[in-house]
């Protein structure tokens, strides 16, 4: 180890392990849980690590308090994360409104397994995806990224926390048991190739400083406490000052700029993998684990000479509304392949707009699905 | 240090006076225990800069939003874990929960005991007012068994919590209880326990005539300090298991609990590492 505790190289890590390790590589030093399968390696990881580096670990009585705590660090300055499953990403949802209200950079690790309830705490699923979406009360907009292996883990932690001190907001990384307890290989990125993001400061003098007054990509810079900028923060509704404002008037802009830093901007925020979709006209849309399983069905339709391609949603939230708009006109059917019981089929149908067929390949959990499901799906919609 | 506080000007600084006025109905405890923080604070010679304040959701929490300083108005019931990630993230902080009796140990049970357990290095004023007041004065974990409110029209027949109670128990190393009238022990009180390293607690029984008051016979604040004047008694060093407050019954105010312990911060090696 070298580099302030940054590993260097290549390990055989679990998908866990990995996110573990893309927190700290992007300067996560703060870490705040409770154990949960199956994401407890997560916060293994982290009560082993952050403390060799000068980072901080704390276990805490239930996930409600994981997740204040974490906002609570995020405005102590540090860079902060806490990861949970099913059951505990439920009980953050209150607190995880209060991020988006007051604009908190942080990352929330969900590695989803099959519910509802206790489910199948040891089984994968991907039935999280519209609570990731419209999980606390309120309107607000939304980022959520899907690793399918260890190394994305690895990565696109990295990628959440960049864009969670970008765009001062929650980032959610919404992986899967199937992804968190694999092991591949994982190649840490060198420190000196990170490109790594941290909140912008205010650069005006504390008496001029409003708290709430953005800037030009709609997010305002923001002072840490104890920096002497005296601010106040409150999940009521509030003006450029933070001051609470009960009016349908500072709702409105207050809320509308919620939405608006994440959707105006998402053309900076989205990331997909299209693979074969040029010529296709089967298009198989996923993410997570389902997107390797899929990545397979449609190599297999390839061989038959099926004109297959695969979307791959890694920004699952915001949805990637114009890459459907764009693949609907020419494709004979979308397929989504998901397991639940339907969730991003919905946005892909609502975005297809009737120009193509939706067909959904569900699956209600404990399992991943079999590539033989998917290459049957796609050779009936390319008939 | 000592500072001489002769009039409210001082007071004033600490104060936005672009929030004012305030939401308090008149006669109610809050401002005056707001003030004796503030008090202690500016006595102290802090450095307001690094003293943030963390609150939930009540009338009591609302403080957050008037002080003059790194304020936080989080979610009901969990202002102490926030305070926690604020307090590890930055441990020059001197972080202040400010909060109600609901908030404290009814939704933010778990929390507080939790929190007292840790020995966190967070210092908690209580308005304990024995009901939710906020939300129109329904009854709650430390209302007193026979007390009317809008959710027990014929009276409570739980039993109430003790704070200084659940505190001790629970491992707090600085614990007293003092009412509205009580404004110099109050502030004294205060005052040591922001210096006490780990978790401290002072309590402080505060009228709410407006809608807790007013069921319970003393509708007015004045009618509810004449109570506390009567029935209130100092005991330092008295047990905090005997402490309980029952309707209309006996106060016992004093400093329960001044002992010392490893704080939180001392046993995770926050002092032997820069983090
Ligand atoms: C999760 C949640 N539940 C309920 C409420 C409604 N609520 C707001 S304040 C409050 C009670 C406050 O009582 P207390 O903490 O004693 O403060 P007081 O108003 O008496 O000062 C309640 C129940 C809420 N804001 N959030
Ligand atoms: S309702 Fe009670 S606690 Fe709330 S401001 Fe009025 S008197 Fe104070
Ligand atoms: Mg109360």
């Amino acid at each position: 180890m070298s580099n302030n505790g940054h590993l260097s190289g290549s390990f055989y890590f679990n998908g866990d392990i990995a996110c573990a390790e893309g927190a700290i590589s992007a300067g996560c030093r703060f870490f705040a849980g409770y154990p949960i399968t199956p994401a407890t390696e997560i916060a293994e990881r982290m009560s082993e690590r952050l403390p060799e580096i000068g980072g901080v670990y704390i276990q805490m009585e239930d996930e409600l308090a994981s997740m204040a705590a974490i906002l609570g660090a995020a405005w102590g300055g540090k860079k902060s994360m806490t990861s949970t499953s099913g059951p505990g990403f439920s009980l953050m949802m209150e607190n995880l409104g209060l991020g988006y209200m007051t604009e908190t950079p942080c990352v929330v690790v969900n590695v989803q397994r099959a519910g509802p309830s206790t489910g199948l705490p040891t089984l994968v699923a991907q039935a999280d995806m519209m609570q990731a979406r419209w999980g606390a009360h309120g309107c607000y907009s939304a980022i959520a990224l899907c690793p399918s292996s260890p190394q994305e883990m690895y990565d696109y932690t990295i990628k959440a926390f960049n864009l969670s001190e970008k765009y001062r907001v929650p980032v959610l990384l919404m992986a899967d048991e199937a992804v968190g307890h694999m092991s591949e290989k994982v190649t840490i990125t060198p420190p000196e190739k990170l490109k790594l993001v941290t909140r912008r400061k205010p650069t005006v003098s504390p008496d001029k400083f409003n708290p709430y007054q953005p800037d030009a990509d709609l997010v305002p810079p923001m002072a840490n406490a104890g920096e002497g900028y005296g601010f106040h923060v409150t999940g009521l509704t509030h003006d450029e000052r933070g001051y609470p404002v009960m009016t349908p008037q500072a709702q409105e802009k207050l809320v509308r700029r919620l939405v608006d830093k994440i959707d105006k901007n998402r053309d900076d925020i989205i990331e997909v993998e299209e693979w074969d979709t040029d010529d296709a006209e089967v298009v198989v849309v996923s993410y997570g684990i389902s997107a390797r399983i899929v990545r397979y069905a449609v190599e297999l339709a390839r061989k038959e000479g099926i004109k297959a391609g695969m979307l791959k949603l890694i920004t699952v939230w915001p949805f990637a509304e114009s890459t459907i708009k764009r693949l609907a006109p020419r494709l004979k059917s979308f397929i989504v392949v998901e397991i639940n019981a339907g969730q991003i089929v919905l946005e892909v149908e609502r975005c297809a707009a009737g120009q193509t067929k939706t067909v959904l390949l569900p699956g209600m959990g404990g399992a991943v699905h079999h590539p033989d499901v998917i290459l049957e799906a796609i050779r009936k919609a390319a008939k | 240090m000592t500072i001489e506080i002769a009039n409210t000007k001082v007071i004033d600084q600490y104060i936005r006076q672009d929030r004012m006025p305030h939401i308090w109905c008149p006669g109610c405890g809050i401002g005056t225990v707001l003030h004796a923080l503030i008090r202690s604070l500016v006595k102290g010679g802090y450095d307001m800069d690094k003293v943030a304040m963390v609150s939930g959701i009540g009338c009591t929490a609302r403080a957050a939003g008037y002080v003059k300083m790194d304020s936080f108005h989080t979610t009901h019931g969990r202002a102490l874990p926030f305070a926690t990630g604020l307090k590890l993230a930055n441990p020059d902080l001197k972080v202040i929960l400010f909060s109600g009796d609901g908030d404290l140990v009814s939704i933010g049970g778990n929390h507080f005991i939790h929190a007292a357990r840790r020995n966190m290095d967070i210092t908690v004023i209580c308005v304990n007012n024995f009901n939710y007041g906020m939300t129109g004065g329904q009854m709650g974990p430390t209302t007193p068994t026979g007390a009317r409110t809008s959710t027990s029209r014929s009276g409570n027949y739980e039993p109430s919590f003790s704070i200084p109670a659940l505190a001790a128990a629970s491992g707090a190393v600085y614990v007293a209880r003092w009412t509205c009238l009580h404004l110099r022990q109050l502030e004294n009180s205060i005052s040591e326990a922001l210096t006490r390293k780990g978790f401290s607690l002072v309590e402080a029984i505060s009228p709410c005539p407006t809608v807790y008051g007013r069921l319970n016979k003393q509708p007015t604040g004045l009618d509810q300090m004449k109570y506390y004047q009567t029935a209130s008694s100092v005991e330092n060093g008295a047990d905090p298991m005997k402490v309980g407050i029952e309707l209309n019954g006996k106060i016992t105010c004093g400093k329960f609990v001044d002992i010392e312990r490893p704080s939180y911060l001392e046993m995770a090696g926050f002092d032997k590492e820069t983090r």
